[in-house]
């Protein structure tokens, strides 16, 4: 199968690459742009870990053909912090307990931004089931909602 | 004394960001698979679709033939077998003549990438032999032929293991009252949402580097020393932080050791990575146990004797299953007071993915069935099952019947608390139809007392470097899975330096740069390396001290190390800052460094096996669990759960809280719906013992909005044995859930379901049995006829005994 050339826009950035019209978008961000902060737990799109925005909504990257990207925005962790200035959801999952291992935090991340995006101050109900489809195994996900609240909160003070 | 002693802590105890926080929200975490070199080319591992059967023959030519691949290994290429214990070196890196479960090892290509390894793997030609699958214990214990295994007790029994303190038949015989019970606790499997990953690579003098998502790296040097017949010392392990462990990455893996011979074959880098099927069949997690409990009680409501057996589900290879095995017995006595006690264990060998440690290891199966046991020995006294346990914590300072040492104990408090917060005298069993509350208890190991191979170094070390910058470096080999190891590191350090926990720079799990630390395992670091770590900080702050002394002509034991200064306790004014005192000293001794490590107390068992259970101290917590049952379909759902454990102190009260609650997660699947269960394919399939669903969205677990709101309390009960007091946190809150979800069940519906998970078929069989007027219980009603060998016989402390046993007995067994 021949390569193909295309150009994505991440984190505001276009990137020009070369790849199989096979890869996913996961594949793509991980191998070709070597943007590892997004995560992959199953490649099944079951576990959520590899949650980014593409045009703004979560999307499971796993699930999505790097090739169908073309003409979207995506964005992962990476492009979260403004210089060296934390995403308020960044700085309060680092204050809050919201992250333990870390590993499912860059796609749980990404899926808080899109809801406090359309929903600036979620109930707590609201955000458990925004966050329904990223599994995390280390916290119980109470500090993660938590995590998500104080942002919101920040994020309202700060405007 | 070289300094003022701490009155009030400045780092401990209070809320703060974990000092590997930042690099967690940043994706800048390097997990293993992050890691790319130059050149790295990428390995798949081809594996059985047989339980059980002989290899005849593999042929890989067309496989090597593939454009882009450059090396097939098979078990040709691995002659000796490993084992991550001394006494079960019983697994092949790639199977070498036989496959034991659906998922051994066969064969490895390593190719330019992944998908080219995964298409060639696809083309090698293995003929199989099947051979009879043993699918059970049940099974194991009749079908002695074929062997899944040459080594063992006979047959397909792994482990036997029996062991007598006091005379229980007697002890029962002379009870009020005498409860037997079956239990059943499934198997169930860590999944961390990280897949295990490894990459090995040669450095410049030929000598291999090894990156793994392990939770041991010192264990996995040891052994991977001896499986590579390589020197030690041209082997680094680096364990890179885990994305999840839970006890799944604490076994030499078969990949590690393939994928190292790999690269130094082909003299560059290679990666391996599982994905999630592959994570299933690697397991080594929750071991399932058929449990039967008799336990004898006065009228009061107190244990007099209690008689354990369990027969475990070992599955394919022995992994850590001996010392699993010990564990289904050995934490039973240090809960409550127990006078006399009676175990006899046995684990088989199955067709299936090996067992091995999970949160809890071996505990929360027996820990299960003893507090469902305890909540119907209270209905049947009618003694309220709080009160119940109150009157029969054990006691701080004491020996248990088993011989293990216990020192504070912070129980009681844990169970007034959960007992306040819940409201639980006015709810429990008087809850409208459909709703319940239950309560249970547990305690764990805060570190085992001994290492997995015979030795008396030291458990844990820890090397600081400071030099006239004022920066200070910590080595530690300690290994960060997400539980906060690295900053538990820097906050005690910074504790005894008076300085911020973010100035210590730290070099954690790398065998090559760090003292040995054995490995995120028995929730053995915060102790153990933190006992460490205040023997090198303290060392270094006496050497400070002395030199800033000199400097303002006071005297050592008059400093105070706070908030980066270091200062007279009289006239704060006369002092320093720390990196002034650091060049003041580095002036007067040269380049500064000290070294601190830890070896636990040694435990008062002497008998054979009595390795198993002794810990510096133990934790405890009590758990109130709140459910809603529907009767229509037999759902389950946990509104709230009221958790209190006995941290001894808290270090980051962000981080503690993090493991109760996660730990309280992971309870509530074991509880109502994780198991890690096998079918067998039709007939016409080949009949063969598969996984029912090695998947993430098949096999079951909470997401958000199946998890309760938690109330967590920390009981600081500060134990001499540890760092500031401070015991574990990471395991011992998930052992009593289980059985408080259980015991609310039947506050709520009248229904005991003593089997785990928790499935609304099974609710809805047991009310199904009740509105019948039968006994209104699911779970286990047989335990087959094990040959369990006469017991070894110790006598209690407070039967004269020394620890020792009274009656040899060569068949009961020690690690």
């Amino acid at each position: 199968m021949n390569a193909v050339r295309m150009t994505l826009n991440v984190n505001g950035e276009e990137q020009e690459i070369l790849f199989h019209p096979y890869k996913t978008l996961l594949e793509v961000l991980r191998e070709e742009l070597n943007l590892t902060g997004t995560k992959h737990g199953c490649e099944l799109g079951e576990c959520g870990a590899c949650a980014v925005l593409v045009d703004g909504q979560p999307l499971l990257a796993c699930l999505e053909l790097a090739l169908e990207c073309g003409e979207r925005k995506i964005e992962t962790v990476e492009g979260l912090q403004n210089g060296d200035k934390l995403h308020p959801l960044q700085a309060a999952f680092a204050d809050l307990g919201g992250a333990q291992c870390g590993y499912c935090t860059p796609g749980i991340l990404m899926t808080a931004k899109a809801l406090l995006e359309q929903e600036p101050n979620p109930s707590r109900e609201r955000i458990r089931e925004a966050v329904s489809g990223n599994l995390c195994r280390c916290t119980g996900y109470q500090q993660i909602y938590e995590s998500i609240e104080e942002a919101a909160r920040r994020m309202q003070e700060a405007k | 004394m070289s300094a003022k002693p701490k009155t009030r802590f400045e780092v401990l105890g209070k809320p703060r960001r974990r000092v590997d926080g930042r690099a967690k929200v940043t994706g800048l975490t390097k997990f293993a698979d992050d890691i790319v070199l130059p050149r790295m080319l990428h390995m798949k591992i081809l594996r059985s679709p047989h339980p059980h059967a002989v290899i005849e023959s593999i042929d890989f030519t067309k496989a090597a033939a593939v454009p882009g691949v450059h090396l097939v290994l098979t078990g040709k290429d691995f002659p000796i077998t490993f084992g991550i214990l001394p006494v079960s070196q019983d697994e092949y890196p790639l199977a070498n003549e036989r496959v034991r479960y659906v998922g051994d090892p066969v064969a490895a290509v390593v190719a330019k990438d992944e998908q080219t390894a995964w298409e060639a793997s696809e083309l090698i030609e293995v003929k199989y032999r099947p051979l009879a699958t043993i699918s059970s214990p049940q099974e194991a214990l009749t079908t002695p032929e074929p062997r899944i295994h040459e080594h063992g007790e006979q047959g397909n029994i792994h482990r036997l293991q029996a062991f007598e303190f006091g005379d229980v038949d007697e002890a029962l015989a002379k009870s009020a009252h005498v409860f037997e019970d079956l239990f059943f606790y499934e198997g169930n499997t860590h999944l961390p949402i990280e897949q295990h990953a490894a990459v090995a690579a040669p450095d410049g003098e030929g000598k291999l580097t090894l990156w793994s998502s392990t939770q041991v790296p010192h264990y996995i040097h040891r052994a991977l020393a001896r499986a590579l017949r390589m020197n030690a010392a041209h082997i680094r392990v680096i364990a890179c932080p885990n994305g999840g462990g839970f006890g799944g990455k604490c076994d030499l893996h078969n990949h590690e050791i393939v994928v190292s011979r790999a690269a130094l074959k082909l003299g560059r880098p290679v990666k391996v990575c599982l994905n999630r099927e592959e994570v299933f069949y690697m397991h080594r997690g929750r071991h399932p146990v058929l449990m039967r409990m008799r336990t004898g009680v006065t009228k009061e409501g107190k244990l007099t004797g209690m008689h354990v057996q369990t027969l475990l589900d070992g599955g394919g290879y022995g992994s850590y299953g001996t010392a699993s095995t010990f564990y289904t017995g050995a934490l039973q006595t240090v809960t409550y007071e127990l006078p006399r006690y009676k175990f006899d264990a046995c684990r088989t060998f199955t067709n299936k993915p090996p067992c091995g440690p999970k949160r809890g290891h071996g505990t929360p199966q027996p820990r299960f069935g003893q507090e469902v046991q305890l909540d119907k020995i209270a209905e049947k006294l009618r003694l309220d099952p709080a009160e119940l346990r109150l009157g029969m914590v054990a006691k701080p300072n004491s020996l248990t019947a088993n011989w293990l040492k216990i020192g504070s104990i912070g129980l009681e408090e844990c169970i007034r608390r959960v007992v306040a917060a819940s409201d639980w005298k006015k709810r429990f069993g008087k809850l409208p139809d459909g709703k319940g509350i239950g309560i249970a208890c547990g305690s764990y190991l805060c570190g085992a007392g001994l290492p997995i191979y015979w030795n008396k170094m030291p458990q844990s070390g820890v090397q600081l470097l400071l030099d006239r910058s004022g920066q200070v470096t910590a080595f530690c080999g300690a290994t960060e899975i997400g539980q906060g190891s690295d900053d538990v590191l820097a906050a005690i350090i910074a504790e005894v330096l008076g300085i911020d926990p973010y100035d210590v720079r730290l070099v954690t799990g790398d065998t090559a740069l760090t003292p040995v630390d054995l490995g995120s395992y028995s929730s053995r670091v915060t102790v153990m390396m933190g006992n460490a770590a205040i023997q090198a900080a303290e060392k270094v702050r006496e050497m400070l001290a002395d030199a800033a002394a000199e400097q303002l002509m006071a005297i050592p034991d008059r400093l105070v190390f706070s908030q980066g200064r270091v200062f007279l306790a009289e006239d704060p004014s006369k002092g320093m800052t720390f990196a002034e005192a650091v060049v003041f000293a580095e002036t007067k001794y040269g380049t500064l460094g000290s070294v601190g490590s830890y070896v636990p107390p040694r435990a008062p068992g002497r008998y054979k096996g009595a390795g198993v259970g002794p810990s510096p101290a133990y934790s405890y917590s009590a758990c109130v669990v709140e459910v809603d049952v529907d009767k229509a379909t037999g759902w389950v759902t946990v509104p709230k759960v009221w958790i209190a454990h006995d941290i001894g102190r808290t270090i980051n009260p962000v981080l503690a809280r993090g493991q109760v609650e996660g730990s309280v997660y992971m309870a509530l699947g074991e509880a109502l719906m994780e198991e890690q269960v096998f079918r067998r394919l039709p007939p016409k399939m080949s009949g063969a013992l598969v996984h029912k669903f090695p998947s993430l969205l098949e096999y079951k677990s909470l997401t958000s909005l199946d998890m309760p709101e938690v109330f967590t309390e920390l009981v600081e009960d500060p134990d001499p044995n540890c760092p500031f007091g401070a015991k574990e946190v990471g395991q011992g809150p998930l052992l009593p859930v289980m059985p408080a979800v259980a015991n609310a069940i039947y506050d709520a519906v009248g229904v005991r379901i003593d089997e785990l998970p928790i499935t609304p078929d099974k609710v809805l069989k047991a009310l199904e049995l009740k509105a019948q007027g039968k006994e209104p219980r699911v779970g286990p009603t047989s335990f087959p006829d094990v040959p369990y060998p006469e017991p070894m016989v110790v006598k209690t402390p407070w039967e004269g005994g020394d620890g020792n046993e009274t009656k040899k007995n060569d068949a009961a067994a020690v690690v």
